[in-house]
């Protein structure tokens, strides 16, 4: 089956600091990867290589096969919520899917499934949790080949997880989830990686996660 | 041509959404020319003569608010990359923003003039439809490397005050250009200068429109 990523002695320095050293790795159709590691370790500087909107500094990324043209097969979910703060969620999904070209008729369905569907003030006055709701409605609006998510469960509460773990694995196609929040994101995977200072530590099935992270701690000291 | 008419009906909509920051861009303008007529005292043959100057300087200093704002909202919360990955081409974002930021400075030059006959006793002489087009020539030659500047400094820390340091000295040939010819409308024009001026803003513009338009992409992508 045809990766939909494939990243070769893949490398991205900001100045003199390499965040993401001769790393390689690739994404099966309808993988689930989860990308673990401490902070500054490069998961958000790798998630933003891999959704192309920063070019690598070393090294060879391929998307689906081709190496441009890719854009509108991916969906990223960031640490900006990427909307309209003077919208409310209605228009700012309305919005979007005018520019994207992808149909508007299932927005109320959209904002129940994240839980905004009572919400019809400007996205101004949501709390930080309720944003990220919103960036995950863009998600499955978008119905994207590969979504890269970076810290989908920060700033939840348990009932925000519940809604949001649900949404992700209502995703089509393959997805990547970089978390500090294990024991959430693990269940939805079925892969991880151990990222440290750039480079893959360790790789294996997600479910080992936690204990490859509680090594590494042990490792630095910090535990 | 698709993409551009759904970033300008965007714009439209956030700007519809938020009507507040129009009406503090109007106060803004009129602030400015009043501060000019209290500047120059009751002597109402100067304020009469220079009566254009003074509406294109409201222009250009309300346009570094608006310009600034306009593009703010693409990248405070990260609406430029969701923009990027929808995807949309560069040229076709860079002319919706830059045509959405023309027809807002046009609506506040179109309801500054009242102000500046009110303030400076002045009148159209010529035809006022060449007070519109002078209008709409000066606003898109503002609005094109200001669209382009603001995108370039978005990311930057002190982008207020950057801005205009970058942006008025580009813009120079256009105000003086849209100053010689508003006043021409409203002094008289004996020896028909107007289309002259007016030909030269519509050279600046094509220059401006079609740059800006091409290296948009790469400080977007920056």
């Amino acid at each position: 089956m045809e990766n939909v990523v494939q990243a070769t002695n893949l490398g991205r320095r900001f100045g003199r600091r390499w965040a993401v050293a001769r790393l390689d790795l690739s994404v099966g159709a309808d993988e689930r990867l989860l990308v673990i590691g401490p902070n500054g370790c490069g998961k958000t500087t790798l998630l933003k290589v891999l959704s192309t909107l920063l070019p690598p500094s070393q090294g060879d990324v391929e998307w689906f096969g081709h190496t441009d043209n890719v854009r509108g097969r991916i969906g990223l979910m960031g640490h900006d919520p990427g909307v309209y703060e003077d919208l409310s969620a209605v228009d700012n999904l309305r919005v979007f899917a005018r520019i994207g070209g992808t149909s508007d008729t299932d927005i109320t369905r959209l904002l129940r499934t994240v839980g905004l569907d009572d919400r019809p003030d400007t996205v101004a006055r949501y709390s930080a949790g309720m944003r990220r709701r919103l960036a995950l409605a863009f998600l499955l609006q978008k119905q994207p080949q590969l979504a890269l998510l970076d810290e989908p469960f920060a700033q939840m509460d348990p009932g925000g997880i519940a809604q949001v773990s649900s949404a992700i694995q209502a995703l089509p196609g393959a997805v990547v989830i970089a978390s500090h929040q294990v024991q959430h994101a693990a269940p939805l995977c079925t892969r991880a990686i151990l990222m440290d200072e750039g480079q893959i530590r360790w790789s294996g099935p997600a479910k080992q996660a936690e204990a490859a992270w509680r090594a590494l701690h042990k490792e630095r000291g910090d535990l | 041509m698709k993409t551009t008419l759904n970033i300008l009906w965007k714009d439209v909509l956030i700007e519809w959404r938020t009507r507040s920051r129009t009406v503090a861009l109007l106060s803004f303008a009129y602030t400015i020319l009043l501060l000019f007529a209290f500047a120059i005292g009751p002597d109402s043959a100067a304020l009469r003569q220079h009566a254009g100057a003074y509406l294109w300087l409201g222009l250009l200093l309300s346009s570094t608010l608006l310009l600034d704002s306009s593009m703010r909202i693409e990248f405070e919360a990260g609406a430029i990359s969701k923009l990027l990955l929808a995807p949309v081409s560069a040229p076709g974002l860079f002319y919706g923003k830059a045509i959405a930021n023309t027809i807002q400075l046009w609506i506040i030059g179109a309801v500054s003039v009242p102000m500046v006959f009110v303030v400076c006793d002045a009148t159209v002489v010529e035809s006022s439809g060449w007070l519109a087009l002078t209008l709409a020539l000066g606003a898109a030659g503002l609005a094109a490397p200001g669209t382009l500047y603001s995108a370039m400094i978005a990311r930057l820390s002190g982008k207020q005050l950057l801005l205009p340091l970058m942006l008025f000295p580009l813009v120079v040939p256009v105000i003086v250009s849209a100053v010689k010819a508003t006043s021409l409308v409203m002094m008289g024009d004996p020896m028909n200068q107007i289309g002259s001026w007016l030909a030269l803003l519509l050279c600046f513009n094509l220059v401006y429109w079609g740059l800006c338009g091409v290296l948009f992409g790469r400080v977007v992508e920056a």
